[in-house]
């Protein structure tokens, strides 16, 4: 059997590694830029790996508008700094756009940017939109059979369930038992201000997914060996009915004085700060 | 007035189911309001090519933007007030700013909301659709036009958004009209001032130049039926030939037609302006014909506005005054 373009075969090993380089270039850009969402890029890292180096199928880096392709969707836009370093990583770009990031005429916006980066499958941004653009996608991938079911995963924050609309579009697929979306929370439990609170707490999270229609579970967000096989699955899954995985994770994640903090939500590190990190996350 | 021709949404309805055997691209999502906004015209053609998406107009909006990413081309119909205000965020950033084909379809635009009142009177979408970058505005004036610039719609590669009345409205223009994306029509001739009308609002502004020319003014009447782009060289040239340009909207008076109009003028050939439109306001409940009257915007009022306005520039001409 051939092996299917999007599924980088390797070791979990060598997924750990790229997951240490990844928080490595997460940090190496925003500390260039003097910006950015440190905190919410480094909860995401592993279900960024998981997803491109694993999971998502047809994804091509020199056709990045290949239409079987499965789509992925950042809704916690914000996070852009993790997505861009990840995209990097699997060869959509070279690392060295990462150095431009946020910079005036940079394709790497603050938010993404279809129009301006490759490998965006939609622009993001403002909080709540993204899983209703998703739900848009599977609709589209189940009227065009020729677009060969391809899935779409849209990354949450878990804060971001706080807009109303991302319950629109949960209850929309739920009624449907719309096939081919998964939602993935990043459940972090820090948001700008302050801690989510225990309304956001991942069981009850999974709960509301089940109460809207959805098949929803728990996995442990930083553990890779835990992440592919549940999103895998959560793939699968997505076959007869819309799944949300909610990945229980750290805002900061690898970084010791960041690690569930509110203040790294939208903070650079700054000079000294950047040599420590990258001296805890190695890469 | 002419006899009423048939509503707007009427005509969009039909073109919908008309179009789709040549856009198999087109499909059509809705807030449940499809039998208000007659896209059940199109759920009784085209079942699987339609979306019941409940009332969540910014789900359905965004729901657009990723089936168009998809290389569909949606329209979303739906009460004007509900797209342009509710869904601005979600229009400006997944649709607008993502540059992607989405197709708005605002029902109800204006006053004639069905006795709705001020929450369901659109007299602000204008404005809102006008500020988004690479939204084409267009505001037919009858049911032809209207039918007409669906078409158009579906033949602009990126986003627009197609205002459409819910009432019954005067002919102006034959089944064979073919509309030019951001060209004015020259309703007719004049040289005295000029009445520069959007939507079903022409259609009241040649009542008043006829009014007007048994008065012996001479009034061109021009019809905006694209907001944007905006056809600045023919307010401007309106300007220049009559030197008064009276602005006559089924919307507030700011963001509107008459605030383009003012907009381009004012860089090209200033000259006085009157806009005749809702004021800065909530509407109310009641007849549609009483509210027009109320704020001045029968033909009999828009022409007395404007005689008034013209014995005003022509005074303070006489005098020199500014």
């Amino acid at each position: 059997m051939s092996e299917q373009i999007g599924v980088l075969q390797g070791s979990a090993g060598e997924l750990e590694a790229r997951a240490r380089r990844l928080r490595r270039l997460i940090l190496d850009t925003v500390h260039r830029a003097g910006m950015g969402h440190t905190g919410g890029s480094l909860s995401e890292v592993e279900i960024l790996v998981a997803l491109y180096f694993r999971v998502l199928r047809n994804i091509d880096p020199e056709r990045p508008e290949r239409p079987d392709r499965d789509r992925f969707i950042l809704s916690k836009g914000h996070a852009s700094a993790g997505l861009y370093a990840a995209l990097a990583l699997r060869g959509y770009f070279p690392e060295s756009l990462l150095e431009g990031y946020d910079e005036l005429g940079s394709p790497l916006q603050a938010h993404p940017d279809m129009g301006r980066a490759p490998g965006i499958d939609i622009s993001t941004g403002s909080l709540g939109q993204g899983l209703s653009c998703g739900v848009g996608m599977a609709l589209a991938a189940q009227l065009r059979p020729e677009l060969g079911g391809f899935r779409t995963f849209v990354l949450l924050g878990d804060g971001e369930l706080q807009e109303g609309q991302v319950w629109e579009a949960a209850e929309y697929a739920g009624a449907l038992r719309l096939p081919g979306i998964v939602a993935v929370v990043d459940c972090n439990g820090v948001q700008l201000s302050a801690p989510t609170g225990p309304s956001l707490a991942p069981e009850r999270i999974a709960d509301r997914w089940r109460a809207f229609g959805w098949e929803s579970s728990v996995v442990a967000g930083h553990d890779l060996g835990a992440l592919v096989p549940a999103l895998e699955a959560a793939r699968h899954g997505a076959g007869s009915g819309p799944v949300a995985l909610v990945a229980r994770t750290v805002k900061g994640r690898g970084v010791s004085f960041m690690e569930g903090r509110c203040e790294w939500h939208g903070k650079a590190p700054n000079d000294e700060e950047y040599a420590r990190a990258i001296g805890e996350v190695g890469g | 007035m002419k006899a009423p021709g048939i509503a707007q949404r009427e005509a969009f309805g039909a073109a919908l189911v008309e179009m789709a055997d040549r856009h198999p691209e087109m499909v059509v999502l809705d807030p449940d309001v499809c039998s208000s906004t007659r896209t059940s015209l199109f759920r009784a053609a085209y079942p699987g090519r339609f979306y019941a998406m409940g009332i969540a107009e910014a789900n359905a909006v965004c729901a657009a933007a990723g089936m168009a990413s998809c290389g569909l081309v949606p329209w979303v119909s739906a009460f004007a007030v509900f797209l342009a205000c509710r869904a601005a965020d979600q229009i400006r950033v997944s649709v607008a700013h993502s540059g992607l084909p989405v197709k708005l379809n605002g029902s109800y635009g204006g006053l004639p909301s069905g006795r709705g009142g001020a929450t369901h009177s659109a007299i602000e979408d204008l404005a809102v659709m006008r500020s988004m970058p690479g939204m084409t505005v267009l505001a037919p004036a009858d049911a032809a036009e209207a039918r007409a610039m669906a078409e158009l719609a579906m033949a602009i590669p990126g986003p627009a958004y197609l205002r459409t009345m819910r009432c019954e409205l005067p002919d102006l223009f034959g089944p064979a009209w073919r509309p030019e994306l951001g060209r004015a029509v020259e309703l007719a001739p004049g040289r005295d001032l000029a009445i520069l009308a959007e939507g079903m609002m022409s259609a009241r502004a040649l009542e008043a130049a006829a009014i007007l020319a048994r008065g012996g003014i001479s009034a061109r009447v021009l019809h905006f039926g694209t907001i944007k782009p905006f056809d600045a060289e023919a307010a401007s040239r309106a300007a220049r030939d009559c030197g008064l340009l009276v602005t006559v909207e089924n919307h507030a008076r700011s963001g509107g037609l008459g605030s383009a109009a003012c907009e381009a003028v004012a860089e090209a050939s200033p000259c006085r302006v009157l806009r005749l439109g809702f004021p800065d306001a909530f509407l109310e409940s009641g007849e549609d014909e009483a509210i027009f009257a109320k704020h001045g915007l029968t033909p009999g009022s828009i022409a007395a506005s404007a005689k008034n306005a013209l014995r005003d520039t022509e005074w303070r001409d006489a005098c020199g005054s500014p």
